[in-house]
């Protein structure tokens, strides 16, 4: 038996297949993945995703140990309440972790990293932590549910009631607002609008119902996967990893350059790299015949082999098979994927392959 | 649980036949099948005047998850396909054992049908499976 999340009841009563994810038992899917991958395309779906860690960093040097522990700059985070994806990094420019951290005041930082690679995280955040004097508190006793789709915010309002709706409504993308006990987050990893709400363990469940109760259905890890691949978002472990800097993950946009003068970890091999240039890219693909692209399947440009699928699967809102792959910098537009011992052709593309229901391909 | 017809049977790699009047059997995969790869998305039936020999792979039928081969649990040639599971592969998921049939098959000896699993001998397969 694995961990469970306060919500695990739930889901063995919504008849979830459970499975097994980094060490917690979760739902894969409902009955169809791909109607929960649609309804939130088109409504709004609810995922637990309480297996992630949250971690709190408190003290007066809590920017400058994050200006030094992240590749993204946490100074472009001025606002209360603002968020900012990043990756934090080992001294070789790999990826130690993908995360979200969100500012809410100058001696009170919260990141979301993700829960396969808690133990190596917070290991790290706390060595770093300790030449800054910074609190490190992980949030176990919070849970965290994600609503999201076009009618996602719609239906959590209606939850929040009037006097805490206020508070959200007018949340711009990427802000979290701290409302009574919650914390409520216009992000996800959807490709869709809604919102990351973070509350007691203890309520999760109540408030779990009554978003059900106002029409939002439980979706799975099967279906976020096929959400997050069309939105293209990386998943860590597979897209990216220690092995792998952000420049050669299609995360460039992730790293602050500027100001030249900020030190963070990995800082100087990353502009080594970016001064030799990268030899291998992630890039998206499709294919246009029938089929499923699945990990790890060979991709060959022009007659040699030049990389692999990172993630591979079937987009049910194109109707065909998308993939990220991490190739040779030199692909092209088109490419081959070996599929069984056939050489099929895939078009090279640039995600993401949906956002907001609609195709962007 | 799985559900697990009496009336039919069934081979180990999770196919199942149906004896028609005519003669001919019509052969699909298990509802333990189907739920073990979850949604399908593509699946490719044999062509109608092909012959197969027992246990050789002729149709694949490929989910979310996984593409998975489908043999002929008997000998035989095919004489009609499913064409409506090519736009709507998801009706193996809803009615694995009705619409979701895959293809029809004459048999070169129909009593081979009689060493195929029972209803009770593939049940007790896949709990063992478990």
């Amino acid at each position: 038996m694995g961990k469970r999340t306060a919500l695990y009841n739930m889901h063995v009563q919504a008849n979830a297949k459970i499975v097994d994810f980094g060490g917690w038992d979760m739902p894969l899917h409902y009955g169809s993945q791909i109607d929960e991958h649609h309804l939130v395309r088109q409504d709004a779906g609810l995922f637990d995703v309480s297996h992630m860690t949250i971690v709190d960093l408190s003290g007066g040097k809590t920017r400058a140990f994050l200006r030094y522990l992240l590749a993204n700059n946490v100074d472009r985070l001025k606002q209360s309440g603002k968020a900012l994806y990043s990756c934090m990094l080992n001294e070789h420019g790999g990826v130690i972790d993908d995360l979200i951290v969100y500012f809410l005041s100058d001696d009170w930082f919260r990141m979301v990293v993700n829960a396969a690679t808690r133990e190596k995280d917070l290991a790290w955040i706390n060595t770093q932590a300790k030449k800054f004097d910074v609190t490190v508190k992980v949030r176990d006793d919070l849970g965290m549910i994600a609503v999201q789709g076009p009618r996602a915010r719609e239906m959590a309002h209606a939850v929040l009631g009037s006097a805490n709706m206020v508070k959200v409504k007018d949340l711009g993308a990427f802000f979290m607002a701290v409302v009574d006990d919650m914390a409520v987050a216009r992000t996800g990893y959807t490709g869709e609008d809604g919102y990351e709400i973070m509350l007691p363990s203890d309520k999760a469940a109540a408030f779990w119902q009554q978003l059900m109760d106002k029409g939002a259905k439980p979706c799975g890890l099967g279906a976020r996967d096929t959400l997050r691949l069309e939105a293209g978002m990386n998943l860590y472990g597979s897209d990216m990893d220690e092995t792998t800097t952000p420049l050669e993950s299609a995360l460039n946009w992730t790293v602050a350059w500027e100001p030249v003068e900020r030190d963070f970890i990995g800082r100087k091999a990353l502009e080594q790299q970016k001064q030799t240039g990268v030899k291998t890219v992630l890039v998206g693909l499709l294919m246009d015949e029938k089929g499923v692209l699945r990990n790890h399947q060979k991709v060959i440009v022009d007659g040699l082999e030049s990389g692999e699928i990172t993630s591979g699967s079937f987009s049910p809102t194109l109707g065909k098979a998308i993939a990220f792959a991490r190739v040779g910098a030199n692909v092209g537009e088109h490419a081959k994927v070996d599929m069984r011992g056939r050489l099929i052709d895939v078009r090279v593309v640039k995600p993401p392959f949906v956002r907001h229901g609609k195709s962007c391909i | 649980m799985s559900n697990v017809p009496q009336e039919l049977r069934y081979s180990k790699t999770h196919e199942w036949v149906r004896q028609e009047n005519d003669g001919t059997l019509t052969i699909g995969i298990t509802d333990h099948a189907q739920g073990l790869l979850g949604d399908l998305v593509f699946v490719e039936t044999p062509e109608v005047g092909s012959n197969y020999e027992t246990g050789e792979d002729c149709a694949v039928v490929e989910s979310v998850k996984a593409a998975s081969d489908v043999y002929a649990p008997l000998a035989g040639k095919i004489v009609q396909v499913n064409t409506a599971l090519a736009d709507k592969p998801e009706i193996i998921n809803s009615d694995p054992y009705g619409a979701g049939w895959l293809y029809k098959l004459k048999p070169e000896q129909p009593g081979e049908l009689d060493e195929l699993l029972n209803a009770a001998a593939y049940s007790a397969q896949i709990a063992a499976d478990h």
